[in-house]
């Protein structure tokens, strides 16, 4: 059976790994490939590189970095951070990438999820979404909205037809950050994460918001995730990818033991 | 010397490192120009899609190269797609492969399983091979794709794995072979695979 996955989730600022609290203010907390093969060794499943300079920064540069890291990482890992074009694709995937992830050029050209997808397959696209809850007058969640840029720009698309209409496309996965949620330590946005698992058939990657180790459970079990996302919990010791794995097992969560 | 094919493949270079850091000597080949009497194995990597790399190979020589040298005796190891287009078929842009296994390469359809099949899973041998060897039966490596190897000589499956159906994830005999999973991401015992492939009856 298909294990669940845990993926660290590692910022990359500048060359340095970095981490944001709601996507701000940033803490440089390493090299982005000698963390990636610490949590490699510690069992993680999969990682994802978020490169926040991508867009600011030269194309060599950003690839010299993906290199390394492809040089001391065994298991796959996804770069995302502004991916404007199909040639990114290529030039990422050639570096070592073994997925790329499209945020907000896939909001503004949706096409180019499907070109990717044409060329690479479906299963080398993942679409970054970043959600924020809509509240009616009571104070309850009636929608999520999706934003872009970092958080900076509402786009007015809903979350699930956005989601589904990706996976139409030729997204072969989904990153789904939650805003609010992200940095807090409170848990994931689990009836988001949940809304997903159901109304979309690829795997929905859960993000933002472990604090603690039940939150993970909870998202496998009550969101539906196939795959959780921790980033603080790890990055500042709080927790070793083989504690959580540990925890996990003992509340029947089917994943991989190293 | 290990030749890894070099036909655009996105994994390309993490096959190619890999074989390197087990200490084997590789050359890239991206045309019949390369062919070299020094390539005494060949690896097939692959991700992407099924027209996109079979038109590639066949209008830079490779698939003739390839069914030539498979004749010529050397072994062959495919590896995700680059298993799937040892196959005859792939329903992935309804293409023409290598046909060097016999059987087709479906799409999955069960409606209750994501697609693609991504992540960790297990396998399961079902036959005794050198590529096993040093490997725990039902140990995990890591797959992603949406196509899936569909033998028709049961012979020709070496292990099986369960993703709502089950599917041949190693498929093959003692010259050509291929595999679904990415060994080379699927940290020690990947790695291992990889090696048994590449000393196996010497390099």
């Amino acid at each position: 059976m298909l294990r669940k996955r845990i993926v660290p989730a590692i910022d990359v600022l500048n060359d340095q790994a970095v981490k944001y609290v709601q996507f701000r203010n940033p803490t440089i907390i390493g090299d982005p490939a000698e963390l990636g093969k610490k949590y490699t060794e510690d069992g993680a499943d999969e990682l994802i590189y978020l490169d926040t300079t991508a867009s600011l920064k030269n194309q060599d540069l950003k690839l010299e970095w993906i290199q390394r890291v492809a040089e001391q990482v065994n298991i796959p890992f996804s770069v995302i951070g502004g991916v404007r074009t199909v040639e990114d694709f290529k030039n990422l995937l050639r570096a070592g990438a073994d997925k790329v992830g499209v945020n907000s050029a896939a909001v503004m050209r949706p096409e180019l999820l499907k070109e990717a997808a044409d060329i690479y397959g479906k299963q080398c696209v993942v679409l970054g979404l970043d959600a924020m809850p809509i509240y009616d007058d009571k104070g309850e969640i009636v929608r999520w909205e999706v934003y872009t840029h970092s958080g900076h720009e509402k786009t007015g698309l809903d979350v699930v037809e956005w989601a589904q209409q990706a996976a139409d496309l030729g997204a072969g996965e989904i990153i789904c950050t939650s805003i609010h949620k992200d940095g807090m330590k409170n848990g994931y946005d689990v009836e988001l994460i949940k809304l997903l698992s159901e109304k979309v058939n690829i795997p929905i990657i859960a993000s933002g918001g472990a604090g603690k180790i039940e939150h993970i459970e909870e998202v496998f079990s009550k969101g539906k995730a196939d795959a959780a996302l921790v980033a603080s919990m790890i990055h500042y010791g709080d927790y070793t990818i083989g504690e959580i794995k540990s925890y996990l097992q003992t509340k029947n969560v089917n994943v991989r033991l190293i | 010397m290990i030749g890894i094919i070099d036909y655009g493949a996105g994994n390309l270079h993490s096959v190619l490192k890999a074989i390197k850091q087990l200490g084997y000597e590789t050359k890239l080949i991206s045309g019949n120009s390369d062919h070299t009497d020094e390539i005494t194995k060949i690896i097939l990597p692959g991700v992407g899609n099924a027209k996109v790399a079979m038109d590639v190979l066949y209008s830079t020589g490779l698939s003739d190269y390839l069914k030539e040298r498979v004749s010529a005796g050397i072994p062959l190891l495919g590896i995700c797609l680059g298993m799937q287009l040892l196959l005859e078929t792939s329903e992935e842009g309804n293409v023409l492969c290598l046909g060097l296994l016999k059987g087709a390469v479906p799409e999955f359809t069960d409606e209750s399983e994501k697609i693609p099949h991504m992540g960790w899973n297990q396998v399961k041998d079902t036959q005794s091979h050198f590529l096993f060897e040093n490997i725990p039966d039902e140990t995990d490596f890591y797959f992603v794709h949406s196509y899936f190897a569909k033998p028709e000589l049961q012979e020709d499956i070496l292990g099986a794995t369960n993703y709502g159906i089950h599917f041949a994830s190693v498929i093959g005999n003692s010259q050509v072979m291929g595999v679904q999973f990415h060994p080379e991401k699927s940290g020690k015992y990947g790695i291992q695979l990889l090696d048994n492939f590449c000393k196996q009856g010497g390099i």
